[in-house]
């Protein structure tokens, strides 16, 4: 019988959203201001219910990816975990020593050496002073910074100074260890040494709980999954399957209705509709593109990016690369065709870019697709194959329409 | 079988099925939880014990502020030395000079930077306290660990510029050939009554200071009131003499008038205590530094949300 190491029974987190801008104090004038105005007045708030009842039985040894949207709860399950906020109700109970490394480099302080701050860091995290000393030729060497130990740290580069602060974390050892989203840190070859290290930690028996927004990760790294939504559980059991109950929890499939504005400029990619939603593989992508009309100046490029459930750009095709080159400013609508692109089944996201010099309008998930079956392409079968393929396919642009009538220039 | 179990409420169909899961798990896991996580409201314990097992971060904390404080400054340590010596040439001549103040058969100098060193623990620790929760909100927002730690870390810094401070004293003393006598064994004592003073006060101004950032523009004016309102550049005795009565009850109504006139008696041997004032003003400090305790620790529960 395995052991439990993490038992959470039924946990809840709340939030007080206050309501009433003008009431709402924020210095101590205010709140006693207000409080002599309206002695007996309750100040108005909602709760918010971040985490809500939350049933969850973790055994030893497993590594478990806690995965969903932003605001699904991952984070505030962690920070209750690791003790920095209180549950509302409910209880946990962990069986053994429990380390959380919410972010890299807490508490690193710019103004002291590499030395300095590897032992502050490891205190910070919990390590207690001996066992620094023992594992600190160890931390010196993952990181790759003998040179530079007695240099402050505001000297070395942003990527040295991940290095470092990584390297103090990842020789933390506790029975439970918590990660965030922290490997999303350094360049390629320093990522490919962090993802080592972290399935070295969940080769060696410990229990891990996992939160990224990283699939190929969590796929690589995790025997199980906790997807959360809305501050409960949606499902927990296998990794693949939590992934595709993700995937497909997000969003409708086809043209996006909504979009946020993109950092205060003006939207101009108006509209990207997929002729169809659902269709297997080997069949031609066809996207019309309605655009607004935007500085009449410029002459600029049109982009795709397609990614996979596990946001791996698997397809990019761009006006650039084609001899049709720029397009003007009064074009006002177009149509692309990607011809036959091996896809696996799956539901695929299209973000799309206007540019010239700069970014003129990003739209992130612009639109979205899935590929239903597998086709056998000479022998291969593509439904086995998972992880990241780059798809390469011909593809054009055409049916440019030009606008009736333009700002004047 | 799933390797997690879980329910949420909607599935309650379900529920009793890992309700026996988990009772036949409680069976055979080990009952001891290494830690056990719940809300708890109202006053809680100290929990003294936490705070002993993360000392190496106390300790680490409370050095990293002694030594970031004179990093890059041209002077380094010397300021340590100076800023009392200043303090107290200043007060020699405000107190001394102009104002012709009484200092017992003592040079001036030596009666005021005796008060200086006192008082400067009390102020840089109660400043320093006060502000320490925001200024390592990013510690708090990310990492457990005893909130205690962080006030009473502060204090390291104080401390050692305290040290120094004393060490100048002790030099200045076999420069006037005083002999304090066996009164300066009592100095540790009066050092720590100061201390924790400012650390009790400090305690509940941390706290306040999470949410409302108000007390920032507070202290300071708080802090240079006091100055003025303690015996540090002048002596009780001149209080006495020049103050009616009636009013000199009001003024030692200030804990730190009793705590500031012991520290310097117990290097000079100057000074006039009255024992219940002395009294009133220990029970004040240490109940002060113990309530704050219990205050901080109360309110700490919500640090990590609104700081």
């Amino acid at each position: 019988m395995t052991e439990t190491a993490i038992r959470i029974s039924d946990l809840s987190k709340s939030y007080r959203i206050k309501h009433e801008a003008g009431n709402r104090a924020t210095n101590l004038g205010e709140a006693i201001s207000n409080k002599i105005r309206n002695p007996f007045e309750k100040a108005t708030h909602e709760e918010f219910w971040a985490l809500q009842g939350i049933d969850l039985e973790i055994n030893k040894g497993d590594v478990v990816g806690v995965i969903g949207r932003n605001g699904a709860g991952k984070s505030t399950l962690l920070k209750v975990l690791s003790r920095i906020t209180e549950p509302t109700t409910g209880k946990v109970e962990l069986f053994g020593r429990i380390g959380s490394l919410l972010e890299v480099g807490t508490g690193f302080h710019p103004e002291l050496t590499g030395r300095e701050n590897i032992y502050l860091n490891g205190a910070i995290l919990g390590m207690r002073r001996p066992e620094i000393t023992r594992q600190f030729d160890a931390i010196v060497d993952f990181a790759g910074v003998e040179k530079f130990l007695d240099t402050p740290v505001k000297r070395y580069s942003s990527g040295m100074y991940v290095r470092l602060a990584f390297a103090v974390a990842a020789h933390l050892n506790p029975e439970i260890l918590i990660v965030d989203e922290v490997l999303a840190v350094g360049d390629a070859e320093f990522q490919k040494k962090c993802l080592g290290k972290m399935q070295d930690v969940a080769e060696s028996g410990r229990t891990v709980l996992f939160v990224s927004h990283n699939m190929a990760a969590v796929q690589a790294l995790c025997n199980s999954a906790v997807l959360l939504r809305r501050g409960a559980v949606e499902f927990t059991g296998d990794v693949a399957t939590a992934i595709d109950k993700y995937s497909g929890d997000s969003k409708e499939l086809g043209a996006a209705v909504s979009r946020q504005s993109p950092f205060g400029k003006a939207r101009v990619i108006e509209k990207l509709i997929p002729a169809r939603n659902r269709f297997p593989a080997r069949t031609p992508i066809l996207i019309d593109v309605h655009l607004s009309t935007h500085d009449p100046s410029s002459r600029c490029h049109f982009s795709l990016h397609v990614y996979n459930n596990y946001r791996e750009n698997v397809i990019t095709i761009s006006s650039e690369h084609l001899d049709t080159g720029q397009i003007a400013s009064n074009v006002e609508s177009f149509s692309i065709q990607i011809d036959s692109p091996i896809l696996l089944p799956g539901i695929y996201d299209i973000d799309a870019f206007l540019y010239s010099g700069g970014i003129i309008d990003h739209w992130p998930s612009a639109a979205r697709f899935e590929v239903t079956d597998s086709v056998g392409v000479n022998g291969y079968n593509a439904s086995s194959q998972t992880g990241c393929k780059m798809c390469l396919s011909d593809f054009s642009f055409s049916d440019l329409k030009v606008a009736q009538c333009l700002n004047a220039v | 079988m799933s390797e997690i179990t879980a329910t949420t409420p909607e599935l309650s169909s379900h529920g009793y099925r890992n309700d026996q899961r988990e009772t036949i798990n409680r069976k055979t896991a080990d009952p001891k939880p290494h830690l056990v996580i719940e809300p708890v409201s109202g006053w809680r314990s100290l929990r003294l014990g936490d705070i002993w097992e993360f000392r190496d971060l106390l300790f680490t904390l409370g050095m990293r502020d002694v030594k970031l404080v004179y990093k890059q400054t041209l002077l380094g340590v010397a300021w340590v030395v100076l800023q009392p010596l200043i303090g107290a040439g200043i007060f020699t001549f405000v107190f001394g000079m102009l104002a012709e103040m009484p200092s017992g058969a003592l040079p001036y100098f030596a009666f005021s930077l005796a008060g200086m060193i006192g008082w400067t623990l009390f102020s840089t620790t109660l400043t320093a306290a006060s502000t320490v929760m925001v200024t390592n909100s990013h510690l708090v927002s990310k990492i457990y660990f005893p909130r205690l730690i962080l006030p009473l870390s502060s204090a390291f810094q104080p401390l050692v510029n305290f040290g120094v401070g004393l060490i100048v004293m002790l030099l200045l003393l076999a420069i006037y050939q005083i002999n304090p006598g066996l009164r300066i064994l009592l100095m540790p004592v009066a050092g720590s009554l100061l201390l924790m003073f400012a650390l009790g006060i400090g305690f509940w101004c941390s706290s306040i200071m999470v949410r409302y950032r108000d007390l920032r523009f507070v202290i300071p004016v708080a802090v240079q009131f006091l100055l003025y309102a303690s015996p540090v550049g002048y002596s009780l005795a001149a209080i006495n003499e020049k103050v009616p009565a009636q009013y000199q009850s009001i003024y030692m109504l200030n804990p730190l008038a009793s705590l500031v006139e012991f520290f310097r008696w117990t290097l000079l041997g100057e000074g006039e205590i009255a024992p219940a004032w002395m009294c009133y003003s220990i029970l004040a400090a240490t109940m002060t530094f113990i309530l704050g305790a219990f205050a901080f620790r109360r309110s700490e529960r919500g640090f990590a949300d609104v700081i």
